[in-house]
């Protein structure tokens, strides 16, 4: 194995370690049930992050884009939002967490198939057309789910807003089992495809006349994407430039253009920097929330810096 | 032997292919030539399923390009665009090597390596194995290129103006090259821009004007001054050298 993966492993082991035992004190049971969710929130949300920006920048060929900046997670939103109104607010607070979930993440992926499959799907050469779409897309979604719930219901408002911040402290521990086996599958599933990720990074021509099922991966890498965005969401809110910043430190570290080995050192750099991030804003700066804030705030210089160099692919 | 029958092919409302019909030889090279935006990109992308047949039937070898799996006509034919835009930053013996995936996905073999390394030398391009293609010209990217569809090691070789970037040594190279892969049995289709290099190097010949075949036939029957001044709507003289046709386009 590759010998910063193991060093990048070795250190998330620590970061987990520290930030689940530095300064217990004497209600110390109490302390850790608190904090072991919160570090597998982050985990999964750091992994997903990382596995869905990946994918997604394969799929368009660049290393700008993210399926936060595409509007994957306003899209997400206004699912939330649409059930909100659909229900009612008590409807919604009725539903099992796991089924508003699995509906969510159902709707997402359609929604998602049906806007960005064909703009993928033709294999677009058009880096400005496809940023536009997004832009326009991500408004759109955002002004449509602040319209529905504005008319529904005063309460409603409250409860999207709520959804619509993201906070890395207000994980829900209910949702962990199921957004974990949805993370970890389809991250397997990932990992799994990393040579025929490959493959498709070469651009439609080329993986075709190697033979690649093109169209298909295309959908079923986009299913991937949608599923990992809306586990994100979920558990933290939006958050548009994280990605960013993770496959930029992942392409920088592998040096290497297979997905077998961007994948798990992407996954590691998003837990990494979500564990350390959280361990010294938590116990050394005593900022609860301001972790996303900052993230978002390194990640936005990056992106410009990206834009600047015209790094575009 | 490539069956083109009846293929037309529209983009939005315009049809620019125009119920063609058309048999390309096995076991020679065959040149596609005609003016700018004649189709010949278009008819080629069709015949190596870029893009999905709208109308007709097109074979390969008596395999049908849209019923049979897309991972065996990966074997039967490789084919290479005219532009090519990857999304990951590769080297050049990289590049190469993902030639060799419909025979390994992904699991390559010690025969894949040797294949990989042949294609290279074909190529001239051993000394730029480890450069990043974003570091090459355009001739030596376009050479990576060729070398990666050479690599495929497929019955047929489908390739669209690959002399495009190209200075005369290695196109003329090129060219040789793919005679010599005609002698080894394999089948060529190449786009070729100068019409010459379609005289000199090419058994057949199939000249596309305006979306239709306008002319097909061995070298000597296609580049006569009729013939392609017609194509071209220009006067052309064509003279003769060594038996081959040479026409004095630029005259
Ligand atoms: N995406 C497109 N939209 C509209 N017309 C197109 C498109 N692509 C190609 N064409 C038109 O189709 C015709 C054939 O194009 P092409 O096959 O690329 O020609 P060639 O390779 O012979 O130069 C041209 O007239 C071109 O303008
Ligand atoms: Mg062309």
């Amino acid at each position: 194995m590759d010998r910063r993966l193991t060093a990048l492993t070795g250190a998330l082991v620590v970061a987990c370690a520290a930030y689940l035992f530095w300064g217990l004190g004497p209600r110390w049971q109490f302390i850790l049930g608190l904090r072991a969710p919160k570090l597998a929130g982050m985990l999964l949300v750091g992994a997903a992050i990382a596995v869905a920006t990946m994918v997604f920048q394969t799929l368009c060929r660049n290393r700008v884009l993210t399926p936060q900046i595409m509007g994957f997670d306003a899209l997400y939103i206004l699912m939330q939002t649409a059930l909100v109104a659909g229900l009612g607010v008590g409807g919604y607070a009725g539903l099992s967490l796991s089924a508003k979930f699995g509906i969510e993440v159902v709707f997402m992926t359609l929604a998602a198939l049906m806007l960005f499959g064909t703009l993928l799907g033709r294999g677009t050469q058009d880096i400005a057309r496809l940023v536009l779409t997004g832009v326009i897309f991500g408004v759109m979604f955002r002004s449509f789910s602040g319209f529905l719930a504005r008319i529904i219901d005063p309460n409603a408002f409250a409860v999207v807003q709520a959804a619509s911040f993201a906070s890395f402290t207000a994980i829900e521990p209910a949702l962990l089992p199921v957004t974990g086996a949805l993370c970890i599958g389809t991250i397997g599933v990932a990992l799994w495809m990393a040579p025929r990720l490959d493959v498709l990074a070469l651009g439609q021509p080329i993986a075709v006349s190697l033979g690649l099922a093109h169209d298909r991966l295309v959908i079923v890498a986009l299913i991937m994407v949608a599923v990992l965005v809306s586990v994100a969401t979920a558990l933290v809110g939006p958050i548009a430039f994280f990605g960013l910043l993770v496959s930029g430190l992942a392409h920088e570290l592998t040096g290497s253009a297979r997905h077998a080995r961007l994948l798990p050192m992407a996954i590691l750099v998003g837990c990494l920097m979500l564990v350390i991030g959280q361990t010294l804003f938590e116990r050394f700066l005593g900022l609860q929330s301001t972790l996303s804030v900052v993230i978002e705030f390194a990640g936005g210089v990056f992106f410009l810096w990206l834009l600047l160099k015209g790094r575009m692919r | 032997m490539i069956c083109v029958e009846g293929v037309s092919h529209s983009i939005g409302k315009t049809e620019i292919l125009h119920d063609i019909s058309v048999e390309i030889p096995k076991g020679k090279v065959t040149a596609l030539v005609g003016p700018n935006g004649a189709g010949k990109s278009t008819l080629l992308s069709l015949i190596g399923r870029l893009m999905p047949l709208q109308s007709g039937r097109i074979s390969v070898d008596g395999a049908d390009t849209v019923q049979t799996p897309s991972r065996d006509l990966a074997r039967l034919m490789a084919i290479l665009s005219q532009t090519n835009t990857l999304g990951s930053r590769l080297r050049v013996r990289e590049l190469v090597a993902f030639g060799r995936w419909p025979h390994h996905q992904g699991r390559p073999t010690a025969e894949d390596v040797q294949q990989v390394n042949d294609a290279l030398v074909a190529l001239d391009l051993i000394a730029l194995g480890d450069r990043f293609l974003e570091a090459l010209s355009g001739g030596q990217r376009q050479r990576a290129f060729i070398a990666m569809a050479l690599a495929q090691g497929a019955d047929w070789l489908l390739l669209d103006e690959p002399l495009a970037a190209l200075d005369m040594a290695f196109a003329r190279r090129i060219m040789a090259q793919l005679v010599t892969l005609r002698a080894a049995g394999r089948s060529v289709v190449v786009v070729v821009h100068d019409i010459n290099h379609a005289a000199v190097w090419a058994d057949h010949i199939v000249a596309m004007k305006a979306g239709r075949i306008a002319a097909e036939g061995p070298p000597q029957a296609v580049c006569t001054s009729k013939v392609l001044g017609d194509i071209y709507g220009m006067d052309l003289r064509v003279t003769e050298i060594d038996g081959k046709p040479l026409v004095l386009h630029h005259l």
